[in-house]
């Protein structure tokens, strides 16, 4: 969005000068606003509140028509944002309006987590826009503004204090939505209840710290009605969209035995007190505080969880363009770190299962090793006893031969001797 | 050019049945923007004595350049230079301050090559200077420095532009809202005038120079004004600091022994048509052209630069639509993928091989089993031949030992008989 803040670089030598006449830049409002016109505004109002309160009946009798919508159920499991977007037009003023139920909130036996998808959804407007105004290519005049602007939150109309998921809650939303407590259902409070269940509330409020939108005072044109208002916060309003005959004209109202509740009788509720405030006077300041304010808190909480900082060790001012080379670098380093890492880690796998292989295989070479050896062993002891046995052979043959000459030698003395005697007897 | 805004979110149409309150919506916006104030940077580039400060002077009805603040003609350096001055003017409750940027010694010297430069830069230092206000985590009021409008004025030479003019205004015109301006006007007769007009602008068109266009409305009678306007274009200006006396009536103009050219007539100039242009009606529309498309180009091309560092064009087109971060996501999400792919692949060739190993050492272990299991058979088979062997021998043995025995007791008894029949042969 194109800022035209004034210069605030007091030390720029800046000459007031006299015009010698119209010039005619007096028209540049006009300018602006015709631009803007053309353009059409949007808004976005969120609406918190029990199932069955009156959200959607308050909603109508605000801008005057009926939005459809479904009627809520109470046994939903958790809290649903349900967002519907409408194009009115009011004179010359073409208006973007979306509304935010919360269906189902209030509902659940376990109200602890009923405020999450609240604020889910609020961070997830900003987050949208935060991606659209960091692309390289953006459309910022033309992007419709989903951040939601306002946060009506419905009080139960118990006229004693606000209940434990009433607090809970509009702590959780106050540093991120403007917020504005409504009384619901105000026709069941009597006047004076209702005055100390308004002192009650806002004591309940400030004594938690929940920061409610206040309305601006500086603006001289607003000053004074926008101070009496904040004094009437919060607005006791009732809703309704049927017509009822009071006197001779038909308004909005709410017809009892005892009465007709009329919704813009001021001296009923607050409905036109809200309407005014919201719509008529201060609806650009709304816009205008989402932005500057909320935003910038959700955009520089965001910036500094990913690291974005203003300045270097050094204090000097760092450009985008360092900020966005430095943060590449990083990560550019980063990535190259995780590939060393792993390859490094593969390297050592593969060390690893080298090492247990080769260790296997050493361990199969000595027993190949060791079985020759056992081999050789046998082999040898094999080769002993053969020689033994040769030997022994040898040594039998040989006792054998001996034996077998000596038997030779005494057959042959033996047969000489038979010759002799008969030799003997011949002669 | 603004586009109208695109219904990209759905939306239903609702009529009212009474009084809302939304329709004050302008005001708000109205007074808001008066308590704020307005900016406006304006450039001035020439030639000196084209009248650029006499021009100034009367489109503000100011003495912005006087004695004691001298115009760019009577400043001129070395070198061009590039200099700046704020004033704050009041109107009407309005406040704007106003920067006129004007360029001493632009095109002045004997050889003007790059005398565009000092002034590319420092329209680009203003939007970079936007750039790092607007990316910083904290953010405070912008101050918008950025040039709104340059005006460029072109000499009455009657014939056509100079090719230092076509060079200029073409590099610039991506860069700033280039609004020419034919100076000095009152040297051309509205013939003359007209003639010169058309060449400007046939010229402007074969060199495909984009100068400040109006835009459309859609109000008929905005239209047809905005039309004149077109027609008229580039405008011929004439300035005058000093206001005579022409019948009865007091105006600005230059006094000439022939008669007066009047700065504020019509017939005369274009100077009411650039006034009403530049100043009371579309001067907001020369912000928004700045800040809607000049500086987005500027800072796209800035921050694609930053971030396709070392990606190339091929793949750079389909980035645009990012921001940095969000590609620095995507790059890092890639890199993850690839990285895993290659731990896989790694992993199968890892596998693979091991597994080879493994075969391998099994086959071995196999092989020296059964070797082992062969030698075995084969010694057992030998231990057993030698047990076979030896069996058989000792078996001989034993038989022949018996033998033996045999033998000996036949001998012996032999030997006995011997030794008997000994005795007994003796006796015959």
């Amino acid at each position: 969005m194109a800022t035209t803040e004034i210069d605030i670089f007091a030390n720029e030598e800046k000459r007031s000068l006299e015009l010698a006449g119209h010039v005619g830049f007096d028209s540049l409002p006009d300018q602006l606003v015709s631009k803007a016109v053309s353009q059409g505004f949007c808004f976005n109002i969120l609406c918190v509140g029990e199932t069955g309160i009156g959200k959607s009946t308050l909603i109508n009798t605000l801008f005057n028509t009926t939005f459809e919508s479904d009627e809520a159920s109470h046994y939903l499991q958790d809290v649903h944002l349900r967002p519907k977007t409408y194009d009115l037009q009011e004179s010359n003023v073409n208006l973007k309006l979306t509304i935010v139920d919360t269906v189902g909130f209030g509902d659940q036996i376990n109200k602890e987590e009923s405020y999450k998808p609240i604020v889910d959804y609020i961070d997830t407007q900003f987050e949208n826009f935060l991606q659209e105004e960091m692309k390289i290519k953006r459309s910022l005049h033309n992007y419709h503004d989903s951040r939601i602007h306002i946060c009506l939150y419905f009080i139960a109309p118990t006229g004693h204090s606000l209940k434990s998921l009433d607090l809970v809650t509009m702590k959780k939303l106050d540093s991120k939505v403007n917020i504005i407590p409504v009384i619901a259902k105000a026709d069941t409070i009597s006047k004076s209840e209702l005055h100390k269940f308004k002192i009650k509330i806002m004591s309940e409020l400030v004594s938690n710290g929940v920061q409610i939108y206040q309305f601006p005072t500086e603006d001289e044109a607003v000053t004074e009605i926008n101070s009496t208002m904040n004094a009437h916060l919060p607005f006791a309003v009732i809703g309704s969209v049927e017509q009822v005959k009071v006197g001779n004209k038909m308004v909005r109202a709410r017809l009892y035995p005892w009465g007709s509740v009329q919704v813009e009788n001021e001296s009923h509720c607050d409905f036109v007190k809200l309407r005014e405030m919201l719509l008529r006077v201060n609806i650009e300041d709304l816009r205008e505080q989402t932005h500057a304010r909320h935003y910038e808190l959700y955009r520089r909480c965001k910036l500094e969880e990913m690291g974005f900082k203003d300045t270097d060790p050094d204090s000097q001012p760092f450009s985008l363009q360092q900020t966005y080379e430095t943060k590449r670098k990083e990560f550019l380093v980063e990535l190259q770190r995780k590939e060393e890492e792993m390859r490094q880690m593969f390297v050592n796998k593969v060390k690893e299962t080298e090492a247990e292989l080769k260790e296997k295989e050493r361990e199969l070479h000595e027993r190949f090793e060791q079985l020759k050896r056992m081999h050789h062993d046998e082999k040898r002891n094999l080769e002993e006893k053969r020689r033994e046995l040769e030997e022994e052979m040898n040594s039998f043959n040989r006792r054998k031969v001996a034996a077998e000459t000596l038997m030779g030698q005494a057959l042959q003395s033996c047969s000489q001797q038979p010759f002799k005697k008969d030799k003997d007897k011949k002669k | 050019m603004i586009e109208r805004p695109e219904t990209a979110v759905p939306s239903i149409a609702r009529n009212l049945e009474g009084y809302v309150g939304f329709a004050n919506l302008p005001n708000q916006v109205y007074r808001k923007s008066v308590k704020r104030g307005f900016e406006f940077t304006l450039m001035v580039v020439g030639e000196s004595g084209l009248g650029k400060s006499t021009l100034i002077n009367s489109l503000f009805l100011t003495d912005l350049y006087s004695k004691d603040y001298p115009g760019p003609s009577q400043r001129i350096k070395k070198t061009v230079q590039v200099e700046q001055s704020k004033v704050l003017i009041k109107e009407g409750g309005v406040q704007l301050t106003l920067t006129i940027v004007d360029t001493p010694g632009f095109g002045d010297a004997v050889d003007n090559s790059n005398c565009w430069q000092p002034v590319i830069n420092y329209i680009d230092s203003k939007c970079e200077d936007f750039l790092n206000a607007e990316s910083r985590v904290n953010r405070r009021l912008m101050p918008d420095n950025r040039v709104h409008c340059c005006l460029y004025f072109i000499a009455p030479s009657g014939h056509g532009l100079k090719p230092l003019d076509i060079e200029f205004m073409k590099r610039l015109h991506d860069k700033v809202n280039v609004i020419p301006l034919i100076a000095k006007a009152d040297t051309l007769t509205p013939e003359e005038c007209q003639l010169f007009k058309k060449q400007i602008m046939k010229e402007i068109q074969e060199h495909k120079i984009k100068i400040y266009e109006f835009p459309d409305t859609e109000d008929d009678e905005d239209s047809k004004l905005i039309r004149r306007i077109k027609e008229k274009m580039p405008l011929a200006v004439v300035g005058s600091n000093v206001v005579i006396e022409v019948n009865g009536r007091k105006v600005r103009g230059r006094q000439y022994p022939w008669g007066v050219a009047e700065v504020e007539n019509g017939e005369h100039c274009d100077f009411t048509v650039l006034r009403n242009m530049l100043i009371r009606t579309h001067m907001q529309d020369l912000k928004d052209v700045t800040n809607n498309v000049h500086y987005e180009n500027y800072r796209s091309k800035k921050l694609a630069a930053v971030t396709c560092n070392g990606v190339d064009s091929s793949k750079a087109r389909g980035t645009l639509t990012k921001s940095p971060l969000a590609q620095m996501e995507e790059e890092r999400r890639e890199h993850v993928m690839k990285m895993k792919k290659m731990e896989t692949e790694m992993e199968q060739v890892f596998d693979m091989k091991v597994k080879e190993k493994k075969q391998k050492l099994k086959d071995s272990e196999a092989e020296l089993e059964r070797r082992h299991e062969q030698m075995k058979k084969n010694l057992d088979a030998q231990y057993k031949e030698l047990d076979e062997k030896r069996r058989v021998y000792e078996d001989e043995k034993v038989n022949w030992e018996a033998q033996q025995r045999i033998l000996e007791q036949q001998k012996l008894d032999a030997s006995k008989t011997m030794e008997k029949n000994k005795k007994k042969g003796k006796i015959f």
